[in-house]
């Protein structure tokens, strides 16, 4: 009886059934879409940290720039000679400086590595490369009018002082500043390499610790005419490029690869790197890892995807802020009004439907058989809601996938290296103060999201089922009966 | 066998509290017709209320077959409307969304009888009331006689005890109430039914083998034959 009443009073009583479980829809279908969309600004977040980090890892540790000392200022400094003012010699000189923050000695690798919940520990060395090309003319001396006078006829006044002026000269330089990364052949799955693929060539073997090779970014080889087979010059070095790499997000901040070894003899830093890669054996552990890093080597800086995350601004920060502040409570407060508003419409037809519970109670049903008989319909209005909540919710999150709203994310400042181990400070190549991306956001609807809509419209459906089967539980029949006569 | 003694029911209305019933004796043997008659708002329904376990006496006792059904409890109370007291109202009270014969069922449904059979039993009933061509209509799609009779089929399909009937006829037109009147009094005769009616009709109290009066809470009966309280 318990089935066919329920689906007499649902397929007679259309309206009201439709109009809670609208209610209900929409909330659920609000909760759907934030919920996508948060997800998706993750993904967004996540590719952003992917392009700093490569896939797979968890935090870097990094350690933080001293102050220069006196008589080094940190920067680089560059000599030229002064050509004949009939020579067209150009003259070409490569600074190469490590990048990020201070170089920490690949011991501390092994030591990262045999910290509890590492699972794997690589050293990477970013350097930046300032190559300067151009000639440098030397001017001519030549004396002044007054001395052309002692020259001239008649000009006995020998005895003019005036200078002799420095004419013609001059220099012409092209400034090119690029970045490398010295990346740990054996183990290529972390570090500076992990967020790309090879597209052309082939990556370094773990032979070829030493190699003269290169794998070069997709926009450097373009920019400069490089193919695979071809060779490169940094500061005096050829090395010949192996592979082209294409970065898995829009932006790469790496535009050469060499072996770690190479890259530490281009920068004089034996057995140094800048980074050190750690991917964790849990997940869920990265914070207890991180404090276990610190206390045990000290002196570094751990940054993790989540202290990233917060260097991140733009619009995607301001879209990820809102979806997780005013989304989430305006989803919550929709909710809670759906869930009200359908509590309230039970209660009201369960008020007009006094005489019928209170036959059904004079007919001698007991109240446990009425309020189940309410708190039925109820979820089976609340799955109905459900349904339609998860059908909405859906065609919500598609259109914002269709549609691809492009997001800009702004990774905090770097700084070629004063920030040294602060957030994105020991990320390779950020020559910037700033990196923007550009990021089109999804809105991937997950099992949980569907899950949780499920359990919202039980949970809907038994509230307003609880308030009014409450009130028909309470009805005494002679009460119902005379309420209507 | 009804007993009722000194049943009083009071009723607070807001500050005012209104005595429906005061002190109301009465008996009523197995299978006797009772008809209560009285001006509006005088008792009758409050009284029938009481003898079909709908409500509690604020004083007094009502007891069927020795039990008080003023002390039992609720389950108590609400099993012994399932199973021994069968209802007739005004205005019909059949469920708008069930058809004829699931109308008829619902009798059963508290006795835990089996699907099947309640079919079938609930298809008897509508059909001994000259319904059976009428068990999948809806409420809606019957006559206001017809829908009296579908109600008729409800309490006796459970062969109960006690019949009561609360205005049975009072949203009839007048051969409709004749035929309805007609159809109880062959079931009373048929089942051997204690039954219990409220009317206004006097043509109907007068058919009465025993009538009972209610003014402002009090019974007085008129004896045309049986016991008196």
């Amino acid at each position: 009886m318990f089935g066919i009443y329920l689906k007499r009073e649902l397929g007679r009583r259309k309206k009201a059934a439709l109009v809670i479980a609208l209610g209900l829809a929409l909330g659920i279908a609000l909760v759907i879409t934030v919920n996508s969309v948060s997800a998706g600004m993750t993904q967004a977040q996540d590719k952003v940290l992917k392009s700093l980090y490569g896939l797979g890892t968890d935090m870097t540790v990094t350690k933080a720039r001293s102050a220069p000392t006196s008589g080094s200022s940190g920067r680089p400094n560059f000599q030229f000679d002064a050509n004949s003012n009939d020579s067209d010699d150009t003259q070409s000189s490569d600074r190469v400086m490590t990048q990020g923050g201070q170089a920490l000695a690949s011991s501390v690798v092994t030591k990262v590595a045999q910290q509890k919940g590492v699972a794997s520990a690589v050293g990477a060395l970013t350097l930046n490369v300032t190559k300067v090309d151009g000639s440098f003319t030397q001017g001519k001396a030549q004396s002044s009018g007054g001395s052309g006078g002692n020259s001239g006829p008649g000009g006995n006044g020998g005895n003019s002082t005036a200078a002799p002026q420095v004419q013609g000269g001059g220099a012409n330089f092209d400034v090119n500043s690029y970045s490398v990364a010295g990346v740990d052949v054996t183990d290529q799955m972390l570090g500076p390499l992990a967020g790309s693929k090879i597209s052309t060539g082939k990556t370094f073997t773990a032979a070829q610790t030493d190699a003269k090779v290169a794998v070069v970014s997709k926009s450097y080889a373009k920019e400069n005419s490089l193919k695979v087979g071809k060779t490169l010059k940094i500061s005096g070095t050829k090395y010949t490029v192996i592979g082209i790499a294409t970065p898995d997000s829009s932006e790469s901040t790496t535009d050469v690869y060499l072996p770690l070894k190479q890259a530490q003899t281009l920068a004089d830093a034996k057995n140094q790197v800048t980074t050190i890669y750690v991917k964790a054996t849990d997940s869920q552990q990265i914070d207890s890892v991180k404090a276990a890093i610190q206390k045990n080597i000290p002196g570094t800086t751990v940054t993790t995807s989540a202290d990233l995350a917060e260097t991140v601004s733009g619009s995607l920060s301001t879209a990820s802020d809102l979806a997780a502040g005013v989304g989430k409570w305006l989803s919550v407060a929709v909710l809670v009004a759906a869930f009200l508003v359908a509590a309230l419409l039970t209660s009201s037809a369960v008020s007009r439907r006094v005489r019928e519970f209170g036959t059904l109670k004079a007919l001698g049903w007991p109240s446990r058989r009425v309020t189940r008989q309410v708190v039925g319909e109820s979820i089976v209005n609340g799955l109905l809601g459900g349904a339609l909540g998860i059908g909405l919710g859906l065609a919500a999150a598609y259109t914002v996938t269709a549609i691809s709203p492009k997001l800009t994310a702004q990774l905090g400042s770097t700084g070629g290296g004063g920030m040294g181990g602060g957030p994105g400070g020991g990320g390779p190549g950020q020559q910037s103060a700033q990196n923007t991306m550009e990021i089109a956001l999804s809105a991937p609807v997950s099992m949980t999201a569907i899950a949780l809509a499920v359990g919202l419209a039980v949970t809907g459906g038994l509230i307003a089922g609880a308030l009014g089967g409450w009130r028909a539980s309470r009805m005494r029949p002679a009460d119902a009966l005379r309420s209507v006569s | 066998m009804y007993r009722l003694t000194g049943v009083t029911k009071r009723y607070t209305r807001g500050k005012e509290t209104v005595e429906a019933l005061r002190g109301v004796d009465l008996t009523i043997e197995d299978g006797d017709q009772l008809v209560i008659q009285g001006p509006t708002g005088g008792g009758k329904s409050t009284l029938l209320q009481m003898i079909g376990g709908l409500d509690r006496p604020t004083e007094g006792s009502v007891e069927l077959d020795g039990v008080d059904l003023a002390k039992i409890s609720e389950a108590r109370l609400t099993r012994l409307r399932a199973e021994k007291i069968g209802i007739i109202f005004q205005s019909f009270n059949l469920i708008p969304t069930l058809t004829a014969q699931e109308n008829v069922e619902t009798a059963l449904v508290p006795l835990g009888v089996k699907p099947a059979e309640r079919r079938e039993r609930a298809a008897q009933a509508l059909r001994s009331v000259g319904l059976g061509e009428r068990l999948t209509h809806a409420p809606a799609e019957l006559s206001g006689g017809q829908q009296q009779r579908v109600a008729i089929a409800r309490a006796l399909v459970k062969k109960p005890k006690v019949l009561l009937a609360d205005e049975p006829t009072g949203n009839l037109d007048e051969s409709m109430r004749d035929e309805i009147m007609a159809l109880l009094e062959g079931l009373w005769h048929e089942y051997g039914l204690t039954f219990v009616m409220v009317t206004h009709d006097s043509s109907i109290a007068r058919r009465a083998p025993r009538l009972a009066t209610i003014r402002a809470g009090q019974i007085a009966l008129t004896e045309q034959s049986l016991t008196q309280g």
